[in-house]
């Protein structure tokens, strides 16, 4: 193995990628527009005016100054805010799981005393007498979770005619309720990660079957290169791509709002578990290339690996019969999709027995794929 | 000249077939090292398979091959180290500059960087591509991509030198200064070997001459003696005699 030889093919191959605009919409472009038009469509960003429901729970109604009232009209009077005014914390709390609020905000019995006691002396904080608004939080719906607490906030400042803090009452997020509400698109989000590899095949063969068709490989053939140090330039070369792909994906993602509070660890296995799916996909795209006399041809038969992978292995396969679930079982796809869900969004350790059994069924599908697609390649590489 | 020195091309009995016909058909050939020797025929003649023969490219159905004193298949890794190839078909990188193909090449190569420096520099100088060498190769002209495709094949200073149609494709102007570089080739003592159509430069550039014809070698000696032993004026009108006037290739 000589190194200067394979960083020289390496280069080639990168340069290749970023140069040519078909290759970059392929592998980069097109999973991001891929993801960001799913995120519009499914993940309720874009919508230009989003409404939020909230129920409000106002345990100081027998206070006769009525200031939790116009407190609630205020809130009312927020064009973002649908509020519904629940009379038991109970059937509140059951709407929040459900996914019939996004937010629940309880307002204390103390909150008109609070009120008076601050408008009696409002420079003067030792004499207010505080009192907590408890907040509640649909942590499934991520955009709720970010915008309502701060939109509460706000109504509350300019309600007590304030400039800043300090403040008698204080917003408290009482706890982040997780429901199991996800949002259609955070539902799709691990396999969008596969979906953008899966295309790294299409590339594959039809990067090797141009090569061949334009006389390079046979140039290539002159030189002093092994056919091992020619398969090592063009694995690091696509392994390099895939990662590049997947903190792209990851990016547009992340900007569509899904952001997983999951450890540095986790997302480290979730890196090298896409990057091991890469290496199958460079393993399907050289079976691919052997097996295809023209670039052309290679783009249709690529297709015999891209679409069962697709449907069976990603986002596009969450709504399938359960025959069809059992042929999942078959594809690479379905267990990288499969650890990235788990670790993303059902916040499993990377330790635990699922994860890791993905992990070793995508280690060995991956070396296996790709041995096939060597030992081919090699072969050909050779005639 | 010595014909008879060292030979560093040997071909003994050599058959290539493709399906039912001999591409090449028993071709035994010795060349020395320091030769230059020009490979002439028809087209379809079998001159390209019997290059790609030489730098192992294919394997041969049947027969001896050794270049460098390799033989082949066997040592088909050592050989590559020492010969330098142009193809027929210009192979190059159109996404790369000019010099970013040079560069992978170097490296395919191995070279040491200093080496590779003063070489690219050299050969980009002498066949005029110096100027243009930030240039996308896209943009290159059918010529300058045939200038391009010597340089990486020569980049790492090989012995051996095999040129499959150099000049294909290439006005007279940058014919005749690529034919100029090959004699300073020539009195570096390299072995060359090489394919072309050009009778006239064959004839006075080539130590030797072979004439290949459906796969056979019907005629090999110095362009003075083949001229001689037919009777002829010139090397063209040698070739016509042997060769015939009928077209060849598809029949
Ligand atoms: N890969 C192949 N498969 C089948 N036949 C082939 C193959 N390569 C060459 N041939 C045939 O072998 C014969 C010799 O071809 P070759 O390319 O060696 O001719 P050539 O002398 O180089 O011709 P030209 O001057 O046109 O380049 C031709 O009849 C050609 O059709
Ligand atoms: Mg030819």
């Amino acid at each position: 193995m000589n190194f200067q030889r394979i960083n020289a093919l390496t280069k080639k191959e990168l340069k290749k990628t970023f140069r040519e605009p078909a290759v970059l919409f392929m592998i980069f472009l097109f999973p991001i527009v891929f993801v960001l038009t799913f995120g519009i469509a499914f993940g309720g960003l874009g919508s230009t005016q989003p409404v939020y429901d909230i129920g409000v729970i106002n345990l100081d109604s027998a206070n006769s100054s009525g200031s939790a009232q116009m407190f609630i009209d205020a809130l009312s009077n927020i064009t973002l805010l649908h509020v519904n005014v629940y009379s038991d914390n109970q059937t509140a709390q059951n709407d929040l799981e459900q996914g019939k609020v996004q937010a629940v905000i309880i307002i204390p019995a103390t909150f008109s005393q609070s009120l008076s006691s601050y408008y009696a002396s409002p420079n003067n904080p030792k004499c207010w007498m505080n009192t907590t608004l408890l907040l509640y939080l649909d942590r499934g719906s991520i955009v709720a979770t970010q915008v309502i607490s701060p939109i509460v906030k706000k109504v509350l400042t300019s309600f007590l005619n304030q400039q800043a803090a300090p403040s008698p009452v204080n917003v408290q997020i009482a706890s982040l309720i997780e429901t199991r509400q996800l949002s259609a698109f955070e539902f799709m989000a691990p396999g969008m990660f596969t979906f953008a590899s899966i295309f790294l095949i299409m590339m594959i063969a039809q990067s090797f079957t141009q090569d061949r068709e334009n006389g390079m490989l046979k140039r290539i053939r002159t030189t002093p290169i092994t056919s091992t140090e020619f398969m090592t330039s063009q694995i690091i070369a696509y392994m390099l791509i895939a990662l590049i792909q997947a903190i792209l994906v990851f990016a547009a993602i992340h900007l569509i709002g899904f952001k997983p509070q999951i450890s540095i660890p986790a997302y480290l296995i979730a890196f090298t578990l896409v990057i091991l799916f890469s290496l199958s996909n460079v393993g399907f795209g050289l079976i691919t290339a052997t097996v295809s006399r023209t670039s052309s041809a290679a783009t249709g038969i690529s297709f015999l690996f891209v679409l069962p992978q697709l449907f069976l292995g990603t986002f596009v396969g969450t709504s399938l019969s359960s025959a069809a679930q059992d042929a999942c079982k078959f594809v690479p796809s379905y267990y990288v999709t499969d650890a990235l869900t788990s670790i993303f969004l059902r916040k499993a350790s990377i330790g635990s027995p699922a994860i890791l059994l993905d992990f070793a069924i995508t280690t060995i599908s991956s070396i296996a794929v790709l041995a096939v697609g060597i030992i081919l390649f090699k072969k050909y590489l050779k005639t | 000249m010595q014909i008879n020195a060292y030979p560093e091309i040997v071909m003994e009995n050599v058959i290539k077939k493709f399906d039912d016909i001999n591409a090449v058909d028993n071709v035994s050939l010795r060349i020395a090292r320091g030769e230059m020797f020009g490979l002439l025929g028809p087209n379809g003649a079998g001159k390209t398979t019997i290059v790609n023969i030489l730098c192992g490219l294919i394997k041969p159905t049947s027969g001896f091959v050794t270049v460098g004193g390799y033989s082949l298949p066997k040592n088909l890794e050592d050989l590559k180290r020492i010969i330098g190839v142009c193809l027929q078909e210009t192979t190059v990188y159109p996404y790369l500059n000019c010099e970013e193909n040079i560069e992978l090449f170097g490296g395919l190569h191995a070279m040491k960087k200093d080496l590779f420096e003063i070489r690219k520099r050299l050969l980009l100088t002498k066949l005029g591509l110096y100027n243009v060498s930030r240039k996308k190769v896209e943009k290159y002209s059918g010529g300058m991509k045939r200038r391009l495709s010597l340089i990486l094949a020569l980049i790492h200073d090989p012995q051996i030198i095999f040129l499959d149609e150099p000049t294909i494709g290439m006005d007279p102007q940058s014919r005749r200064s690529v034919w100029d570089f090959i004699k300073e080739l020539k009195n570096e003592n390299k072995t060359i070997f090489l394919t072309t159509h050009y009778m006239e430069e064959a004839e006075t550039l080539c130590d030797r001459v072979g004439i290949v014809d459906f796969g056979k070698l019907i005629a090999v000696d110095t362009p003075k003696n083949l001229i001689l032993k037919n009777g002829v004026n010139n090397l063209e009108e040698v070739f016509i005699k042997l060769a015939g006037r009928r077209i060849r290739d598809g029949v």
